[in-house]
């Protein structure tokens, strides 16, 4: 009796709380803190001296003014396009790279990384590539008589051409975590495939629906780096042209160097809210349908 | 025959490697080339080798520019990297062993925040009213902090997955020869949990070294600038000479690349590791 009181008295012992201090310590003041704080000061109109309570204002001025609308319709787009190609596109080549071509473990190097590429070395790359007369891109296409558009100074395209660039640099993520999806399925399956037919059947019986795990890890992943996304569309077209691709962080920044820090941080609360609203049921959805291997 | 017989089995390899070359590859090439010509050639934008090889001399140009702002910034980029780094490290992995072994009502609550910290974008101004009162402002050590509470979430993931594969029974006899917990800590698990480590060391100082927004709001000025703030800079300010503004884009890519190359394995198995149990 004596003996089994002591060792259990050890085992909590042995690990004592305060190993969550330091860490929760910078967590609460940089992080938690601030996310608590940006619900009073979204409300507030605030600049470098002093704060007024002015209630809903600058949620009303976020919905009324045009351009910060489509900040917002466009973080959506650019969430939804970046992150349905990405999973198309992941899980095709996953599918590609875990057959027995020869190349494929090169081929899933070169794909990868630009996955660790500084996203401003990559804009700056890719609004180079896309000059409307002069970039690489254009050139090519004038090769075969295609004449390209101004990728990022048409304003109705600007905001999807930096969303393929988006795609460019990180379907390599999406690409490792389908292989270890699709490598993580038993072997059993891919035989049972094997003998009722060809590549369609392992591919629609057996990959997409086994690799959904990964799937959803893809769509979560992409859809919160979609939605929250700044520094390609920054480097790239800094908003522009006019408004046409600015998204919600980059009007919070926008405001932010305007002084109107409320208004910044109500586009802040605006992006917390639809995160929130779209990704926790989202995780939610996902954790109920997971398969089991 | 023999020809025909090589194509019809390698022909989805050599279709394939060409369009990832083409898609992957020439951006990179295009970089090197334009880094590699004089202020007039690279102004043609084009795909083309450089009549006269300038890149040590565009390099030196970059370095030397602004009064070696780029130097200054290369070993700010360093410091904040290897600092916040080195704080994630221990502090993660403090709290996902401890997170893993004593599931109380603690440890709920460090799971919640760890996922919100994962899922939530950080309130930019009200990070920048905190560190203002707390006069880490525009100050390296308060970035190193704002890196510290972004990266966390993940690392504590990956060491919590990892703990939870070392048996018990180690540190059970560990107490028994009466090791203090920061021993049984320090000593036994720690030291276990070197692959994990790798794996947040290599992902978290490329995510750090590449971090623009965070430098951008928490670290403004000149004598501060990071490389890739420097290189945004550039960029509005060499846009007539991209042979130097490229030249300093393969600068800043050449740490990721050296990475790569070495950590390639350790780098695919953190991005995994960390996504798949969120």
């Amino acid at each position: 009796m004596q003996r089994t009181r002591r060792r259990t008295d050890n085992k909590v012992g042995a690990y004592p709380h305060w190993f969550y201090l330091p860490a929760g310590l910078i967590f609460a003041v940089i992080f938690v803190a601030p996310t608590i704080l940006s619900f009073y000061f979204s409300l507030t109109r605030w600049t470098l001296f002093d704060t007024q309570f002015i209630g809903f204002d600058n949620f009303v001025q976020f919905f009324k003014e045009p351009a910060l609308v489509s900040g917002a319709r466009n973080s959506i787009i650019y969430a939804i396009v970046t992150c349905s190609l990405k999973v198309i596109l992941g899980l095709l080549l996953a599918t590609l790279l875990t057959s027995r071509l020869r190349v494929r473990n090169l081929l899933r190097s070169i794909i990868f990384f630009p996955v660790l590429v500084s996203t401003v070395a990559v804009g700056i790359t890719f609004a180079v590539l896309m000059h409307p007369s002069n970039g690489l891109i254009n050139r090519t296409l004038e090769v075969f008589g295609i004449d390209g558009p101004s990728w990022l100074s048409d304003p109705n395209i600007s905001l999807l051409s930096v969303a393929f660039v988006d795609v460019w640099k990180g379907v390599g993520l999406a690409l490792v975590l389908f292989i270890a999806g699709i490598l993580s399925i038993p072997e059993e399956y891919f035989e049972a495939a094997r003998l009722e037919g060809g590549n369609w059947v392992k591919f629609r019986y057996v990959i997409l629906p086994l690799s959904r795990n990964a799937t959803f890890t893809v769509i979560l992943l992409s859809f919160i780096g979609g939605l929250r996304s700044f520094d390609l569309i920054w480097t790239m077209t800094r908003g522009g042209p006019g408004f046409a691709s600015d998204v919600i962080a980059s009007t919070i920044y926008k405001q932010y160097q305007a002084g109107f820090y409320g208004l910044a941080t109500a586009g802040n609360v605006i992006l917390f809210i639809a995160v929130t609203l779209i990704v926790f049921p989202m995780m939610r959805f996902f954790n109920r349908h997971e398969v089991e291997l | 025959m023999s020809a025909r017989r090589i194509l019809r089995s390698w022909w989805l390899e050599v279709v394939s490697l060409l369009v990832a070359l083409v898609v992957f590859v020439v951006p990179f090439v295009f970089i090197l080339l334009t880094a590699s010509k004089t202020v007039s050639e690279s102004a043609r934008l084009g795909f083309t080798l450089p009549t006269t090889w300038e890149i040590l001399g565009n390099l030196g140009q970059v370095l030397s520019a602004r009064n070696g702002m780029m130097v200054n910034a290369m070993r700010n980029s360093l410091l904040l990297t290897v600092s916040s780094v080195t704080l994630i490290v221990f502090l993660s992995a403090m709290v996902g062993y401890l997170l893993q072994r004593r599931q109380d009502r603690w440890a709920t609550l460090a799971s919640a925040l760890m996922l919100a910290g994962l899922v939530v974008p950080p309130a930019i101004v009200p990070t920048i009213y905190v560190l203002q009162s707390i006069g880490l402002f525009k100050t390296l050590f308060g970035m190193i902090l704002v890196e510290v509470a972004i990266m966390m979430p993940f690392a504590v993931m990956v060491f919590r997955t990892f703990v939870s594969a070392i048996p018990r029974e180690l540190d059970e006899a560990a107490i028994m020869d009466g090791a203090s917990p920061i021993t049984l800590f320090m000593k036994v698990i720690f030291p276990l949990l070197r692959p994990a480590m790798i794996t947040v060391i290599v992902v978290a100082s490329v995510g750090i070294y590449n971090d623009f927004t965070g430098p951008l709001y928490f670290l403004p000025g000149s004598d501060n600038a990071t490389v890739q703030l420097t290189l945004f800079e550039f960029q509005s300010q060499w846009s007539t000479q991209w042979n130097l503004l490229f030249a300093d884009v393969l600068l800043i890519t050449i740490p990721p690349f050296v990475m790569f190359i070495f950590f390639q394995r350790q780098m695919v198995a953190g991005m995994t590791a960390g996504a798949v149990k969120g």
